[in-house]
């Protein structure tokens, strides 16, 4: 046994060198220097400040934005989180009745069966970046009425934003809320609104 | 449920189905020292890690000394990984300024992470400096490899006739993270930055949000730490909500490599196997019976999340369970991959477990408690369905009163003995460590949801341990001193309960004879011994957890489908 402890101490150190040393320098290199974008964490900057990632969700409130999911990290990054709530706890019901009414709230005439689940039920990671195509349909008449823009460009800009499965096969249809906000400030200053 | 998503899981299988004669045939020119195409590159950095270890390759062990050795390098990761998590404060690297870890957790991480269970009683992001992260990545290379070796040094019991040894465990060790951890991780590491991971060791960014908020964004090497997580089938993520974290897995693309990543050795050693006791057939027919019950899985799974939570039907809110999952995975993927993180045994999750409905969150214990067989991480998959293999070939012998062979061995009292025992220590633990759970204050305080699902957080806690996943159902206390104590001796149980007699079975078949196949010996390939080999899985290793099941996840079902919640409020 003491032979052996002495070897898997020469073995460790030397494994350490390669992992810890070798392939991280090389992984971390060939990364800053084939895709540094993606390396340094998809940001976004608007006017030279950074306003978010681009696959990192965050929390739109005000009536002239797509809302994003509810976020049981309140859209956190640095603490991401689910509610963890089994499907038959009490809190997961008031949860989504509050969510349901504040969304029949802020979409005046959308009926509770057309509501999504996804938009009333928190994400797992609690940064959920996107929506699915029918809850952003859903708001675009509200979006539009509050930006004074047209329905159909509202609506133009969520198909746009469409990305469907994975080889057809894999994955939900979805849209990305941060980009299509940017989406609609891009248009709103194309047409002084 | 949707034609796409019953399609999507249906070929996903055929790919992993036409996955496993590649790489078992790459997996069997590595070990057997075959010509590959790294050998240019790798012979002469093992030649060199061989002179400075002192490590003399050609000398093989016995199955006890081969043991030791894995022992004593699983106890060297351990203590100098505990070290680092308590002094990470005055170490480099932490431009978060992250605090030393206390002994409690320290413990829990090291004992975790060196057992390829991963089981994660902190978030990443708020809690490890990129220098822990780093170190708790070393042992995502090497502690899957301990289980490669047992299944090698097993195998070798099988194939080989009349010997004392099962090979040296530092050239499997070495082979293995040379030709196999480090190139594949690499390749998977780059990938996963093209699909947008990080990987950078800047400090967290705050960003000034449209809205006008500022929100801190965690950033860090994921990359890198990502591709061995899921290849390695450790499944510690770099963040809190793993493979859920849009930086873990920013579209669906890189969800399906981390799939590909984890199913990839673990298939193909069911190959490896076959060629390895030159039938093909047999490694096929394991293959086959994992498949089988996997599938199932899958599908009974998605079913029960695509139907969807009736309570909340009641409300006006149709369709599926979306509570704890991620829009770009949707339903159908999100199951196919909570399947398969419980079954292949890695523990990464992409969507909460804790709010599955209550048959999705059977199947994940299922899974588990059949004793990570179906599929199963790197070797100790392969090694526990070998076990069960040897049972059923045992019960069939009681059956038409044959003395039971497996692979041309005569299977005795001792072979079954020890197979047996590996079966039953983990039973015992799980069910042991659940029971103190419930009846004491330390591990009451610690459930989070009420009523049944409670109990489901408990058993799902130790199932996950024992089986060296690392899942959890993430309302529970991981981190409360019952659980952290608790799930850390569940961990070294689940591993060493399962390697000592695995590793007496083969130093006891190898030294054994080859009987020659008669028209009397029970076949072990084709649709009947599979079909038996499930039967076994299922009677004998899972139908003991059935009352602990029917008190759980088959009691909230039953509750739920007739409107009941439970607890107060609301």
């Amino acid at each position: 046994m003491i032979k052996h402890l002495g070897t898997a101490i020469r073995l460790l150190v030397i494994f350490m060198v390669l992992i810890a040393g070798v392939y991280s320098l090389t992984v971390t290199g060939l990364a800053q220097l084939l895709f540094p974008a993606q390396a340094n964490g998809s940001l976004i900057r608007r006017h030279g400040q950074i306003i978010g990632a681009r696959m990192i969700g965050q929390s739109f409130t005000g009536a002239r934005w797509f809302d994003s999911r509810p976020s049981a990290a309140s859209y956190d990054a640095a603490a991401s989180a689910a509610s963890n709530y089994g499907p038959t706890n009490p809190a997961l019901l008031k949860e989504v009745k509050t969510n349901v009414a504040t969304f029949l709230k802020d979409n005046p005439g959308v009926k509770v069966s057309q509501v999504p689940p996804s938009m009333v039920e928190s994400s797992d990671s609690g940064l959920d970046p996107d929506i699915s195509p029918a809850a952003a349909y859903l708001q675009a008449p509200r979006v539009a009425r509050v930006n004074h823009m047209p329905l159909s460009a509202v609506r133009h800009i969520v198909a746009e934003h469409v990305r469907g499965r994975f080889l057809g096969l894999y994955g939900s249809p979805h849209v990305n809320v941060l980009e299509m906000n940017l989406s609609l400030l891009a248009w709103r200053h194309r047409h002084h609104v | 449920m949707t034609v796409a998503g019953v399609l999507g899981i249906l070929v996903f299988v055929a790919v992993l189905i036409a996955m496993a004669k590649p790489v078992g045939l790459y997996l069997f020119a590595v070990y057997d020292q075959r010509r590959t195409f790294l050998d240019p590159v790798m012979r002469p950095v093992e030649r060199g890690i061989y002179r400075l270890a002192g490590v003399r390759e050609e000398k093989e062990m016995s199955w006890l000394e081969y043991f030791l050795a894995l022992l004593a390098f699983n106890l060297v990761g351990f203590v100098v990984l505990y070290g680092f998590l308590r002094i990470q404060a005055a170490l480099p690297f932490n431009p978060a300024h992250m605090k030393d870890l206390g002994p409690h957790l320290s413990f829990n991480t090291a004992v975790s992470f060196m057992t390829n269970t991963n089981w994660q009683a902190y978030g990443g992001e708020s809690t490890m400096s990129y220098f822990s992260q780093t170190m708790l990545m070393v042992q995502q290379f090497l502690s899957p490899i301990s289980g490669m070796a047992m299944i090698l040094a097993f195998i070798r019991g099988l194939s080989r006739r009349n010997a004392h040894t099962l090979g040296n465990f530092w050239v499997d060790l070495t082979r293995t993270l040379l030709w196999v951890s480090l190139p594949i991780s690499f390749i998977g590491a780059m990938v996963l930055v093209a699909l947008g991971n990080p990987q950078n060791w800047g400090p967290y960014v705050t960003a000034h949000t449209l809205q006008g908020g500022t929100q801190s964004i965690a950033q860090g090497p994921v990359a890198m730490m990502n591709a061995i997580m899921q290849f390695g089938d450790n499944g510690g993520g770099f963040f809190n909500m793993n493979a859920g974290h849009p930086y873990e897995t920013p579209n669906v693309a890189s969800l399906m490599l981390q799939l590909i990543l984890g199913f990839s050795i673990p298939v193909g050693l069911t190959y490896y196997f076959g060629k390895v006791v030159k039938d093909t057939r047999q490694g096929w027919t394991i293959l086959g019976a994992m498949l089988a019950m996997f599938l199932t899985g899958t599908l009974v799974m998605y079913h029960a999340e695509a139907v969807g939570n009736p309570l909340l039907a009641h409300l006006g809110i149709h369709g599926a369970n979306m509570e704890g999952k991620e829009v770009r995975f949707g339903p159908a993927l999100s199951s196919l991959f909570e399947t398969s993180t419980t079954a292949v045994s890695w523990g990464s999750t992409a969507a909460a477990n804790d709010s599955l409905m209550p048959i999705g969150g059977l199947i994940t214990l299922f899974n588990m408690m059949s004793g990570e067989v179906i599929i199963g991480a790197w070797g100790v998959g392969l090694l526990g369905m070998l076990a069960f293999a040897i049972l059923a070939v045992f019960l069939a012998g009681l059956m038409v009163g044959r003395t039971p062979e497996y692979l041309g061995k005569k299977i005795q009292a001792f072979e079954v003995q020890m197979a047996t025992l590996a079966m039953i220590v983990p039973t015992f633990v799980i069910l042991g460590l659940s029971a103190w759970a419930v009846t004491s204050k330390g591990g009451l305080a610690g459930i989070y949801n009420p009523g049944p699902h409670g109990l489901s957080e408990v058993l799902y806690a130790f199932a996950s341990g024992v089986g060296n996943n690392g899942s959890a159902f993430g309302g529970l206390d991981a981190a409360s001193p019952f659980y952290i104590w608790t799930v850390g001796l569940a961990m070294l149980f689940g591993r060493f309960a399962m390697y000592i007699p695995a590793l007496a079975i083969a130093g006891s078949l190898v030294q054994k004879q080859a009987v020659p196949e008669s028209g009397g010996t029970f076949p072990t390939h084709g649709m009947l011994f599979g079909g038996l080999l499930i039967a076994t899985v299922v009677i004998v290793g899972a139908l003991v957890f059935f009352p602990a099941l029917a008190l759980g996840p088959l009691a909230e079902h039953f509750a739920l489908w007739s409107g009941h919640v439970f607890g107060g409020g609301a």
